[in-house]
């Protein structure tokens, strides 16, 4: 299963961003392989409707889990649809290697 | 001629003095309109008394996307400058996020296969009251849950006109609303604070309006609160200071009771004829009085 976590950098060792639409990067997981790609978030400053667009990239590359501390309204029923999962993880201080890890240890 | 009533800051008092300007207009027998154009928040009507002449809805039209004739290209979703066609072609997902929508019409204009039509989305509403001295009161108003407001103040102003006296009471900020409000007025009146808050969102408008080839005039509100700041910067910068307003408990407490002080406290009545005498002299449209024969449609 691949998961997209938000994060502040470009490395596993960069901090969870607590937003999702204008995260920095998106780091994709791939729980089974153990595989990693890092996206910048072209949305990031968009004008409107980062989250939106921020769906279509990460639905693009197949994820079925969202990692990040907070997401907007708009975004809600599209995931539903798509059934990707949201998870509300607000610890900011929290490194993407230690969702990785929390990710593992389910 | 247009007067646009408008500050950087929220409650300095804008719909207090368009009110009251508006409404010593009125008993002078001019040709005024009032025009709500804070269409987030509208409370003009609050203070007047008025049979409501007609409301018109303000649409705009999002695109229609039929499935079967989409050919998955994309186009639509890239053209849209505001992300509101979410595209998903490897899972045949393709949706419009309407209330991201600006209504512009570009995705129509991009697809080639079309699979693109539009429908009508209503935005807000914009509605015309007679007041019972025979002045009008022209609110917009959207609806909740929309977006933008831009579009129900482009109407209202509209509907508005440009005959005789036209207060525009504007949104506050310096964002899109107040640029569409201020626009299209001819003389654009700052109210502020002499707080650094008000300055700090007076020299914002003003930076904005002069961005606009336009030179505002500044009422200060409350100015025996606060500091000397704007008084300051309006020397330095030259702008016209039309007017002081000193704070006093008892025009809040008529105010937030949904009066008039122009009907109540003679002071105030008196500051707001001045004010209206400066525009009259400054604007030379006023003066005559047609009340008699005159009636809005």
């Amino acid at each position: 299963m691949r998961v997209a976590i938000t994060s502040t950098g470009q490395s596993l060792e960069s901090r969870l961003d607590q937003r999702f639409g204008r995260c920095a990067f998106f780091v994709i997981y791939d729980t089974e392989t153990g595989g990693v790609e890092i996206l910048p978030n072209p949305n990031k400053d968009a004008e409107e409707g980062a989250g939106p667009a921020s769906v279509q990239l990460v639905a693009s590359k197949e994820v079925q889990k969202i990692v990040s501390g907070e997401f907007g309204v708009k975004i809600k029923s599209l995931l539903d649809s798509l059934k990707i999962q949201m998870i509300v993880y607000k610890e900011k201080e929290k490194t993407v290697k230690s969702v990785i890890d929390m990710l593992n240890n389910q | 001629m247009r007067i646009a009533v408008a500050s950087g800051k929220g409650g300095t008092g804008k719909t207090f003095v368009a009110t009251n300007l508006f409404n010593v207009l009125s008993r002078r027998g001019e040709r005024v309109t009032l025009a709500d154009c804070d269409a987030e928040a509208p409370d003009d009507m609050l203070f007047f008394s008025a049979e409501k002449v007609r409301e018109t809805e303000v649409t705009h039209q999002v695109p229609v996307i039929n499935k079967d004739a989409c050919t998955w290209c994309g186009r639509c979703s890239r053209w849209c400058n505001y992300n509101a066609i979410f595209y998903l072609p490897n899972a045949k997902v393709i949706e419009v996020i309407e209330n991201l929508c600006h209504g512009c019409g570009a995705c129509s204009f991009a697809c080639n296969s079309g699979a693109i039509t539009e429908k009508p989305v209503v935005l807000g509403a914009v509605t015309t009251f007679s007041t019972d001295v025979g002045s009008r009161v022209v609110e917009a108003r959207m609806k909740v849950n929309e977006m933008s407001p831009v579009r129900v103040i482009k109407a209202a102003i509209k509907e508005s006109g440009d005959e005789g006296i036209v207060i525009l009471d504007a949104p506050p900020g310096t964002s899109c609303p107040f640029i569409q409000t201020v626009d299209k007025a001819d003389y654009v009146v700052l109210v502020t604070e002499p707080t650094p808050f008000g300055l700090s969102d007076l020299k914002q408008s003003v930076e904005t309006l002069r961005e606009m080839k336009k030179e505002p005039a500044v009422i200060i509100n409350r100015a025996d609160i606060g500091d000397g700041c704007v008084a300051e910067y309006l020397e330095k910068e030259n702008i016209p200071l039309l007017a002081e307003i000193r704070y006093d408990p008892a025009v809040a407490r008529i105010y937030s009771e949904g009066r008039l002080v122009t009907q109540e406290i003679p002071a105030m009545a008196s500051l707001f004829e001045k004010l209206a005498d400066h525009i009259s002299e400054g604007y030379g449209t006023v003066g005559q009085n047609i009340r008699p024969t005159w009636k809005w449609r």
